[in-house]
């Protein structure tokens, strides 16, 4: 979130408001950002010397300071840009920790019928998604937010039913 | 009784079985999927509903009335007009260019050249493949040819069109402008779809999903030896207390 904010701020200065406003129309898909989360984080930026408040004051209303990126906050930024993500460091999914619980503290049927309500909830939810896609009055920003979901619905939903196929060897290994 | 219905279809090739009891109904203007895996029956079932093949039992039903004991000549007028059909890969003409190939449908039918070939260009131009009216498929990408097969399809206006795996030779960004083009389309036109693929990601474009497994529906939808009673889906305040 910081580095989003940064992003914003690179376009210009903003209130905080503005900034929750930016986020929550270019994100349109991502849970959109409480004001509390904004100012914490716009302290924090500062603090850092990554942004400065602007002379800029509004006259009156809670959100009167605008901020600014400084030289530091734009370097920042652009490290952020260009360095990879690690693809994957650890592999941690509350999905597949739950089937690995399920093995080892409930039986068989338990896991089986786990991975069948997960994928019937990402089959809705990956249904409801593309739906999205296809309505008359869809944004580029929404199509692309939703193809990210979509891939990723559509690779967990593999591994569900993958591992369906497996979950009765492997349970069969874990109580060996 | 609207819509279109397969009551205990059943269709085999020789000695292998394909289709061994299928029921299946499709409201008109729904979009509905069939899926599963590669061999368990999915194009035979959409030739059989769209009047291509004929069941070896079971009954087909169109608006109330039954078409697979029609006579070929009859099925293949009901393909030329209220049923359009999309495969895999277009099967255009390839010695005619997009719009010729598009116009043929209305050739058929009895349409004049000049008017045929204006509606042609206007489906060319709703699938942004206008500029290709001129071109010969050998010449396109798959996913242009795949845009005029469905113009070549939509042209007569259909109430129902039967696509095979539509996008099962497109790669991923041609496959989904392709969809999303014509599930658009079918949406505004209150169109039925019956869109088979083994894709999950494609069958999400669809109202509803029917799998088959080995030439039956598959009650669980998952392929699963039996069906088994689902634990209640995790929400706000499941778990320990
Ligand atoms: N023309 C044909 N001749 C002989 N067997 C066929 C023919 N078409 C399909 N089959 C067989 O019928 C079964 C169902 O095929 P099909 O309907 O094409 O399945 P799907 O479309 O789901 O892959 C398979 O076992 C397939 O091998
Ligand atoms: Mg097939």
């Amino acid at each position: 979130m910081p580095h989003v904010l940064l992003g914003l701020l690179a376009a210009g200065n903003r209130h905080g408001y503005e900034l929750k406003r930016a986020h929550d129309s270019r994100l349109p898909r991502a849970k959109p950002l409480a004001f509390g989360q904004v100012y914490a984080t716009l302290g924090r930026l500062q603090r850092d010397g990554l942004v400065v408040t602007t002379g800029q004051e509004r006259e009156a209303g809670p959100d009167r300071t605008a901020y600014a990126l400084t030289d530091q906050g734009r370097a920042a930024l652009a490290g952020w840009l260009a360095a990879v993500e690690p693809p994957m460091p650890y592999v941690t999914s509350t999905l597949f920790t739950k089937v690995a619980v399920a093995l080892l503290v409930a039986d068989l049927n338990a896991a089986r019928s786990y991975l069948i309500a997960q994928a019937r909830a990402h089959t809705d939810r990956l249904r409801e998604l593309t739906a999205v896609k296809t309505a008359p009055s869809t944004t580029l920003d929404d199509v692309v937010a939703v193809d990210y979901a979509v891939a990723h619905l559509d690779a967990d939903l593999r591994w569900l039913r993958t591992t369906l196929a497996r979950v009765a060897d492997w349970h069969r290994e874990v109580h060996s | 009784m609207s819509g279109l219905q397969a009551r205990g279809v059943i269709r085999s090739y020789g000695p292998t079985p394909a289709l061994r009891d299928v029921s299946l109904d499709v409201a008109e203007g729904e979009i509905v999927a069939v899926t599963g895996p590669s061999g368990c029956g999915k194009s035979t079932l959409l030739h059989c509903l769209a009047g291509i093949l004929r069941p070896d039992k079971g009954e087909v039903h169109w608006r109330g009335e039954r078409i697979d004991t029609w006579p070929e000549a009859a099925r293949s007028r009901l393909r030329r007009t209220e049923f359009g059909v999309l495969f895999q890969f277009g099967q255009l003409v390839a010695e005619l260019t997009a719009v010729e190939n598009v116009a043929l449908p209305l050739l058929l039918a009895g349409t004049g050249r000049r008017e045929a070939g204006q509606a042609a260009c206007e489906w060319l131009d709703r699938f942004g493949v206008a500029d290709l009216a001129d071109v010969r498929p050998g010449a396109m990408s798959g996913g242009q040819q795949q845009r005029c097969a469905m113009a070549r399809a939509l042209i007569t206006g259909p109430r129902v069109i039967f696509a095979d795996e539509p996008t099962g030779a497109l790669d991923t960004l041609s496959g989904e402008e392709v969809l999303t083009q014509l599930v658009r389309f079918a949406r505004e036109q209150g169109t039925t779809i019956v869109l088979v693929t083994h894709e999950p990601r494609i069958a999400a474009y669809a109202d509803r999903e029917v799998m088959l497994r080995d030439g039956v529906v598959d009650p669980t939808g998952l392929g699963l030896d039996e069906p088994l009673v689902p634990v209640p889906a995790a929400g706000p305040g499941a778990g320990p207390r």
